[in-house]
């Protein structure tokens, strides 16, 4: 990722950017661990501020990306986030706020208010999308959104603009039928795509040894004549390592890659879900030890770079955006039921006023 | 004017649309070399190359979530399914993404597709090449559904498909590629998506039908005119959004209506047409909307016979108008 990107993409000031022309290829350098860190942390606060709200009996449902934030924020971070394009799911929480969603947007959607940028209140929670920001709007169907990641990689290398698309899925939507018919069409035509299975163990309750035969879900990428990898989740710097060789291959127009992310699930699948029922209590004891939060900060105190002062200025900022992206998402106003008929179809320019 | 086959016209459609816009592509089974198995893009693979005219996989949902995708990153894609038949694969990506882009957006993305797919019967294509499938997308708010019947209107609603902002489900009737001939302007035309067609005046019955079943009912109007009976035809063109400003106009003038469809009769498109009328014409009413429509079999079966016995020919379509006008 160019400086020149990171600097017109984040809203935000981010720690130390400009200094990637001094790094190495592939080294994200202090200020890049940085931002990495910072966006960990305001992605888990973001959903933890969600599952509040929903506690509380302001929103109606939470469905979470904790323990994914390390495979969002390793494989965002190796994108231009300006151009290239991200397809989401709905635990995308930490990949949307890297593409440029601040917090506030994300309250609006929890929220169903209607200036929502990703729905307006139509639809539920966690189904992001955003033009502005090359987001494609998701739907709850898994998988369907594979196929349009091949189809938008499809139009950028034959309009040549160098874009790479990014499309992120769970392992248990690897099961359905439009994950095999999109991985064997960018193969087929070698498209700049990379698909990113964050495989947290569990497809709501089942686990992923009824979920598919082979030990890992990456063996499957030869079946499409692409690379396929496999990597920690829990270690943001080797997704990213790996991310950013999938990205760039993508781009060189080598084709596509199947990179899978083994990450934990902290949370249930969803604020209606008791995991306890499913999930044995050995496991749930032992969740945190492979939190990315956790991981990551004690590699970055270890190197250096996250020193005390420097934790406590991530995280004092975050907790003030946080709160005030609250308040903005609820002092919005909800949507007019006059206007859930518009936007059917494609309506004049003049109407509607 | 030039006579046309309506196959013909929609080639040249395409043909046009993708000379006009470098946005346009044509992606769908057997499409590029071949020219399709109906030869509809034959040439196009020649003409524009492989990276716009596409040999897909064998996979219906892949063809429409890659022309999705596709259009959502400055292309226009037209995809084709060799068969209605076999679209169903690709179901949940018109149902639930194509049709609902612009909606589930807040009209921050829409999705401008357009999917031509072969459908009915009278060919020997027995249950799994003959089917109907209009009233399952029809159903679904988000799409449009065209069903042209003369060759002028199948390019001009084509070519206006292609320019539509939305996704547009295309249905050519496999049986009218090669026996429907008809004048096409060879000037630069489209025709909106939307109004309906009166093919012939009457003043006794409205016969309602779209696709093959016009041309049943333009051979069935011609016998009752020699025995009195004026039946007016209203070629409806257009599924969804449903012209029904002109159906009901129609039949204040005949006050009786017939709707004919292929598909099977129960829970078909005509039901649509029939209950409008029934709702919002009821005081011009004489006789009660009546549907005659494909008998309630899974499809249509094989055998000479069969297809015969399955098939709404204008003889049936002139009987039912002679009951409906005794009424």
């Amino acid at each position: 990722m160019s400086a020149k990107s990171a600097k017109e993409t984040t809203a935000r000031p981010s720690p130390g950017k400009g200094e990637a022309a001094a790094r190495g290829p592939g080294d994200p350098g202090p200020a890049g661990m940085l931002e990495m860190f910072y966006y960990l942390c305001l992605a888990r606060a973001v959903d933890e501020r969600m599952w509040a709200l929903q506690r509380s009996g302001k929103a109606a449902f939470v469905i979470s990306g904790q323990g994914h934030e390390g495979a969002q924020v390793g494989a965002g971070y190796a994108l231009d986030r300006e151009l290239d394009w991200l397809v989401p799911f709905y635990r995308s929480v930490a990949a949307v706020l890297m593409k440029g969603m601040p917090p506030a947007e994300l309250f609006l959607i929890q929220l169903g208010r209607d200036p929502d940028p990703s729905s307006g209140g139509r639809q539920m929670p966690g189904h992001y999308g955003h033009s502005r920001h090359k987001i494609l709007s998701t739907s709850s169907p898994v998988a369907t959104q594979v196929v349009h990641a091949a189809g938008i990689a499809y139009a950028a290398k034959v309009r040549g603009t160098g874009e790479v698309c990014l499309t992120a899925l769970g392992e248990g939507a690897t099961s359905e039928g439009d994950f095999h018919e999109a991985l064997n069409f960018a193969g087929v035509h070698r498209l700049p795509v990379v698909f990113v299975v964050e495989n947290n163990g569990y497809a709501i309750s089942v686990p992923v040894s009824k979920q598919m035969a082979v030990p890992t879900v990456s063996s499957r990428a030869a079946g499409y004549g692409m690379p396929g990898v496999t990597v920690d989740g829990s270690h943001v710097l080797q997704v990213y390592e790996a991310a950013r060789a999938a990205v760039a291959r993508a781009r060189r127009g080598e084709g596509p890659t199947l990179l899978e992310v083994t990450v934990p699930r902290l949370t249930a699948h969803s604020s209606d879900d008791q995991q306890e029922k499913y999930r044995p209590s050995e496991e749930l004891a032992h969740l945190r030890e492979r939190d990315p939060v956790r991981v990551f900060a004690a590699e970055l105190r270890e190197r250096g770079v996250l020193t005390p002062a420097k934790e406590q200025e991530i995280r004092a900022r975050i907790t003030r955006e946080v709160d005030e992206g609250t308040e903005i998402a609820e002092a919005a106003p909800l949507p007019d039921p006059a206007t859930a008929t518009r936007y059917v179809y494609a309506e004049p320019p003049d109407a509607g006023r | 004017m030039a006579d046309k086959r309506f196959l013909d016209a929609i080639h040249d459609a395409l043909h046009e649309e993708m000379s006009r816009d470098p946005s346009v592509v044509v992606l769908g089974e057997d499409v590029g070399k071949k020219g399709g198995v109906f030869g509809v893009t034959e040439g196009l693979y020649q003409a524009f190359g492989e990276a716009r005219v596409i040999d897909t996989p064998l996979a219906e949902s892949c063809i429409v979530g890659v022309a999705v995708g596709m259009s959502v990153n400055g292309l226009r894609p037209v995809a084709e399914i060799q068969f209605a038949d076999f679209i169903h694969p690709a179901f949940d990506q018109i149902l639930s993404e194509a049709a609902r882009l612009r909606y589930r957006s807040k009209n921050d993305f829409g999705c401008p597709i357009v999917i031509r797919t072969p459908y009915g019967g009278g060919v020997h294509g027995a249950l799994y090449h003959s089917q109907s499938i209009e009233a399952f997308y029809a159903h679904v708010p988000g799409l449009k559904v065209v069903v042209p019947y003369t060759p002028a209107d199948a390019k001009g609603l084509l070519k206006a498909a292609v320019r539509d902002p939305d996704p547009v489900l295309f249905l050519e009737h496999k049986k009218m590629y090669r026996s429907v001939r008809g004048e096409v302007p060879d000037s630069e035309f489209t025709v909106p998506i939307g109004p309906a067609a009166i093919r012939r005046p009457g003043r006794d019955l409205s016969i309602f039908a779209y696709g093959l079943m016009v041309h049943e009912s333009l051979q069935a109007a011609e016998a009752l005119g020699k025995e009195g009976i004026e039946a007016e035809v209203v070629d409806v063109r257009t599924l969804r959004p449903l012209d029904t400003k002109t159906i009901l106009a129609s039949v204040e003038r005949t006050n009786r209506a017939l709707i004919v469809y292929e598909d099977n009769r129960f829970g078909g498109f005509g039901g649509e047409i029939a209950a409008t009328i029934a709702e919002e014409g009821f005081r011009n009413l004489d006789a009660p909307p009546t549907r005659l429509a494909g008998p309630d079999v899974p499809a249509v079966p094989f055998s000479h016979p069969f297809e015969e016995w399955f098939m709404i020919s204008a003889p049936k379509i002139a009987a039912a108008a002679r009951a409906l006008v005794a009424y």
